[in-house]
């Protein structure tokens, strides 16, 4: 699983930020991973976060409309416009934080998304685009809270087992 | 045991304060072009403010006031030599902001370590 390419690039200047991942699985799955809601929930939100997609219709001009919830319940809503999909190569969105009745908080940031197959491996670009350094730095503010739930999670993980001792 | 606890949320304390402290200063700092070119320039070498303002199309007075955010913000330090003042960069500092980043950075490293689970799975279940 380590052997698989990850590069994660971010240039402060440009406020944008860009993704490589390499996955093990033929292409037309990794496709179906990133465009329906039943898998994308499965896995979009940071452990102990879980996704929940609340609306989605995959076209032009659609949305995904979906919250991340904290084990405590609080949600975190977003809103991902769908503006350009040629299928299995590159999908395009506009994505905005949101309130939860669907109203975006605008700025917003342009995601674009890339596939590509080489021997039934799968390989994801992924390059996001702030429309200012404020909306990157919250962008990463809500990275760091969930990173930090995550380390909070280990911990009570961790607590009944020192318990027992 | 549970000192080790104890240190383990302290430190979590410790880490939020931090980043509290470096949204007011160092985001403010990198928010404006101007600054982001000034460090810039100054990461080559030690300038002065004249010879910084050089570079600008704005007043020496705009640069100062650049200048001293950064400085306020640990971002720049000032040598005197002579009757001059030299600016150059704190790299440490700098170095602070790519740690954050490296939060960011995290989530998605997390987040496709669930994406390999959820595909090997579906494959099992089509086989």
């Amino acid at each position: 699983m380590n052997t698989l390419l990850f590069d994660f690039t971010v240039d402060k200047a440009a406020k944008t930020v860009y993704i490589k991942r390499e996955f093990a699985a033929e292409l037309s799955l990794v496709w179906d991973a990133f465009t329906k809601k039943e898998i994308l929930d499965q896995w979009w939100a940071p452990k102990p976060w879980a996704s929940r997609t609340k609306v989605m219709n995959f076209e032009v001009g659609g949305r995904r409309f979906y919250a991340m919830v904290s084990p405590e319940g609080q949600e975190r809503w977003a809103l991902q416009k769908y503006t350009s999909i040629s299928p299995k190569t590159n999908f395009k969105m506009y994505n905005a934080f949101a309130d939860k009745d669907e109203n975006p908080e605008l700025p917003g940031s342009e995601w674009d998304f890339n596939f590509s197959e080489q021997n039934g491996m799968t390989e994801v670009n992924i390059i996001i685009k702030n429309e200012s350094l404020a909306r990157m730095e919250k962008m990463i503010e809500m990275g760091f809270q969930y990173g930090l739930s995550a380390t909070l999670q280990q911990l009570s993980e961790l607590l009944p087992t020192l318990e027992n001792k | 045991m549970r000192n080790r606890i104890v240190a383990h949320i302290f430190a979590a304390n410790r880490f939020r304060i931090k980043l509290n402290h470096m949204r007011r200063d160092i985001f403010q700092a990198i928010a404006d072009p101007t600054r982001r070119a000034i460090i810039t320039l100054i990461a080559v070498h030690a300038m002065t403010p004249n010879a910084i303002a050089d570079n600008f199309n704005t007043t020496r007075q705009s640069v100062s006031k650049h200048l001293r955010i950064l400085t306020e913000c640990e971002l720049v330090k000032q040598e005197h030599q002579g009757r001059e003042i030299y600016y150059s960069l704190e790299i440490e500092k700098m170095k602070e902001i790519d740690k954050w980043l490296n939060q960011f950075r995290k989530i998605w490293e997390d987040r496709f370590n669930q994406l390999d689970k959820v595909l090997s799975t579906i494959k099992k279940q089509r086989k």
